[in-house]
């Protein structure tokens, strides 16, 4: 369970996808969301899954793995479907109880799975062929003026960077953690919530002292290496556009003036 | 004078109590004396909880000394008003290889170090190849750090300290928490860094076996060094080591228990060959 | 009374890419009372193998027997069997979380069903066994050094009173003083309480001197499965492993490639000792000076 979470894992590839800008690649993310927003219709969808599918080939990742990514959403997944379904007022096809089914409730959560399953998707394209690293880079160029504002967007952006290092790290010592526990008589599986929440003090616990810890020390190795904030830092990999980013944003632009084309026909 | 150089250090930790004020104080560190020369290979042993890991900080002004001074490249850690200077020069390493690599790339987290340095793009690369070149990790270069051994990632931490060329490295137990064949592949690491580069090397540790190679032992008890001397002249010493909570290695312990039962065979006896040697004659 | 493991398969991401075996075709019966080593590199199998022995990992084919019952049959008490076959991993703090050390020792008690009492009251006998003092029992167990960090974390599983008790890698990290400190008591253990001790390390020479059995794991098969002197004098296929024979092994192959006569199955200092002094007092009594003896 606790290994299926893909997202802020990087897949190493060596694909187009892998190899664009990650400035690109957030902006491609971001109008690709939109797009899925803007899309409403059957033929619409088609649109979006066919560029969806164009881009989980170009980008070398094998599908299983970016399915997986969607297991840790499915509860939700669930939830939003259910609440759409019976909360939606219109034309009645199954009724128990005071649970009503409606037909605009069924397109409704057909339409929020879709794009909440193609949100995850394409977020998920984005953080397995960009390493965090360069992610943040990207996000740090982008958000640069808001310098202006006094926020701290290196800052920012080194934080996010170790969190997405640490995320597998720590799930790993979560899994030991619960092992040690189980080994002791511990349940976390059983009882009523109250008592679930209560069962998990043990796991919690070594998880957190132990996260303390690795902060504290990751803090003074990077003070060590000379780590003193922002400023006259350069990069190894400073961003550049290339011939394929000019491209790939040109694709961008023509998928969206498709997307807003139909929305406006009404498609 | 030497590359690294205490005088009568002494180092306080200080237990606070809610209101800010000092509640106690905690001596890690002890007057202590060094002098270090540049190209040297020194190991420092000591038992858990001994002050060596809080004397290793100081030499890289992680820790500023509560009493004394500590120099760095003849640079007073204390009064440096550019900290960074002295952290280049006496690059560290720590136990954890886990909680020092900062890049999710190898060759990402190498670069870290002269990035914050402010070295220019394609040097940085320069730098980066040639640090993964000296520690044998260039095949890794691409890789998640979190797919490697403990040993390779301890040797990717060393490369990233490597890339910031420091004329002397301070390990803090970098094999504590690895395997044999990870404690030997760091351990060549280091040592090739030491007799190709020049590089000083202050290895912490308390795995008796990784000091015989060095040029002088240092052995901290209670915050004080308490013994120095080459390996021979250190381990010569089994039962005094033992008070201080060491051993020797088992070669060493064995020449030091025929010697005990009467036979003609020297102290401080350090590889199997020099045994053969004293009993086959 | 015994563990026994038939044909035990275990194999990682099967279906997909990653697909890797963990443990191929393991055989293996455990008795009661005996002093068990298990040896082999990182990523050997031999960390899955422990956690097969509690039923924290299910084999993915093959059969667990706990005297005589399959562990994982449809209502087999699996929660009952790991308070018998008692497991410690590396990390104390890993499952150190309670305010006091008494409290923490406690947590395995409680969870098989002891009232407060009678769970302090095994939680105390625990922590004597494995030599803590009383007056660290009011004390958080983060503020322990990792000498006591481990022997409270050895005590948190001692106290649920198991019939085995395995332990991976209980000297990781410590001085020597502390390595040697633990690694007796745990002898203790197994004499005063009689249990079954696994013991999962890194440290030939530590393995020499305790363990009686020793089982040495490399890419997943267990590759020998005898006492530690027969293992050892397969020296150069454990180097082919990754592993090592303990130092004194080497030396005596090489002091008998030199001429000594002496016993090249000798695996402890003490071993040693005395039967270099054996072959000196034949071959050249000239080294030993008078006066010396052979004690």
């Amino acid at each position: 369970m606790i290994r299926d979470i893909t997202i802020g894992q990087y897949y190493p590839a060596d694909s187009l996808i892998h190899k664009l800008d990650p400035r690109t690649k957030l902006v491609g993310t971001i109008g690709f969301i939109v797009s899925v927003f803007l899309f409403h219709t059957f033929v619409g969808y088609a649109v979006a899954t066919i560029f969806l599918a164009g881009m989980i080939l170009l980008s070398k990742v094998p599908v299983k793995f970016i399915f997986k990514g969607l297991k840790t959403i499915f509860m939700l997944l669930l939830i939003t479907i259910f609440f759409n379904m019976i909360l939606t007022p219109g034309e009645v096809v199954w009724k128990l109880g005071f649970i009503k089914v409606t037909n605009e409730g069924l397109v409704l959560a057909g339409t929020m799975a879709i794009r909440l399953v193609y949100l995850v998707i394409g977020s998920s394209i984005m953080t397995l062929t960009t390493t965090p690293n360069q992610l943040t880079d990207g996000l740090e160029c982008l958000l640069r003026p808001l310098n202006k504002l006094h926020v701290p967007v290196h800052d920012i952006a080194m934080m996010m960077s170790i969190a997405l290092r640490f995320i597998p790290i720590l799930l790993e010592e979560t899994d030991k953690i619960m092992k040690a526990q189980i080994a002791r008589g511990a349940d976390f599986e059983n009882g009523n919530l109250i008592q679930k929440a209560k069962n998990m003090v043990p796991l919690l616990v070594p998880l957190f002292i132990s996260a303390f810890r690795r902060a504290n020390d990751l803090a003074m190795a990077m003070e060590a290496r000379c780590y003193h904030g922002g400023d006259n830092r350069t990069q190894m990999k400073p961003l550049t556009y290339k011939m394929r980013d000019h491209v790939a944003y040109v694709v961008m632009i023509a998928y969206l003036a498709v997307a807003i084309g139909f929305r406006a026909a009404g498609i | 004078m030497g590359i690294i150089k205490a005088f009568k250090l002494g180092f306080d930790y200080l237990k606070y109590d809610e209101d800010g004020n000092v509640e106690a104080t905690q001596r890690a560190v002890n007057d202590v004396n060094l002098d270090i020369e540049a190209g040297d290979f020194v190991a420092v042993l000591g038992h858990n909880g001994s002050g060596k890991s809080t004397l290793a900080k100081q030499m890289n002004a992680l820790l500023i000394p509560s009493e004394g001074t500590m120099w760095v490249d003849d640079m007073d850690t204390a009064k440096e008003p550019e900290l960074w200077k002295i952290r280049q020069r006496a690059g560290m390493v720590f136990q954890n290889p886990d909680n020092q690599i900062i890049g999710t790339v190898v060759e990402e987290d190498v670069g870290f170090g002269p990035e914050n340095m402010g070295v220019p793009t394609d040097e940085i690369w320069k730098r980066v190849d040639d640090s993964l070149k000296k520690t044998g990790m260039t095949a890794y270069r691409y890789q998640s750090p979190n797919k490697l051994s403990g040993g390779q990632k301890q040797r990717v931490a060393i490369a990233g300290v490597v890339a910031m060329r420091p004329s002397c490295i301070v390990l803090d137990e970098p094999t504590a928490m690895l395997d044999p064949n990870g404690r030997k592949e760091v351990l060549e690491a280091v040592s090739e860094l030491n007799k190709k580069e020049n590089v000083t090397v202050i290895l912490i540790t308390h795995y008796m076996e990784e000091v015989i190679h060095a040029n002088k032992v240092y052995v901290m008890d209670g915050g004080n060094v308490v013994m120095q001397g080459t390996p021979r002249e250190i381990f010569s010493q089994v039962e005094t080591l033992k008070k201080y909570r060491l051993d020797v290695p088992q070669v060493t312990l064995l020449a030091h228990e025929l010697h005990k039962a009467g036979v003609d065979i020297p102290e401080g006896i350090l590889t199997k060959e020099e045994l053969v040697g004293a009993l086959c004659r | 009374m015994s563990i026994e493991l038939k044909n035990v398969t275990y194999t990682y991401s099967q279906g997909t890419a990653y697909e890797s075996h963990a443990l191929k075709d393991i055989n293996l019966v455990i008795p009661d009372g005996q002093f068990i080593g298990v040896i082999g590199h990182t990523g050997s199998g031999k960390s899955t193998l422990i956690q097969h022995f509690n039923a924290l990992i299910q084999p993915t084919s093959g059969q667990i027997f706990y005297n005589g019952e399959n562990v994982w049959a449809e209502n087999y008490n699996r929660r009952a069997l790991r308070s018998e076959v008692g497991l410690v991993f590396q990390y104390p703090e890993h499952q150190l979380f309670e305010n006091t050390v008494l409290a923490d020792v406690c947590f395995g008690p409680m969870n098989q069903g002891l009232s407060k009492e009678q769970a302090e009251k095994e939680a105390k006998k625990a922590l004597a066994h494995v030599g803590v003092k009383e007056e660290n029992f009011t004390k958080s167990p983060f503020e322990l050094s990792g000498g006591q960090k481990k022997r409270v974390a050895i005590a948190g599983v001692l106290a649920m009173n198991p019939k085995i008790l395995i332990l991976d890698e209980p000297t990781a990290g410590l001085d020597p003083q502390g390595r040697d400190d633990i690694l007796d008591q745990i002898a203790a253990l197994h004499k005063m309480r009689g249990i079954t001790i696994i013991l999962v390390s890194h440290s030939m020479e530590d393995i020499a001197k305790y363990v009686e059995r020793l089982i040495v794991m490399n890419h997943g098969e267990m590759v020998f499965d005898d006492t530690p002197k027969n293992v050892f004098s397969h020296y150069k296929e454990l180097e082919g492993m990754g592993l090592a024979a303990p130092q004194i092994t080497y030396i005596m192959h090489a002091l008998s490639e030199n001429g000594l006569n002496v016993d090249t199955t000798a695996t402890t200092v003490e071993e040693a000792r005395d039967t270099i002094l054996e072959a000196l007092k034949k071959q050249k009594p000239s080294l030993l000076k008078k006066g010396g003896n052979a004690e």
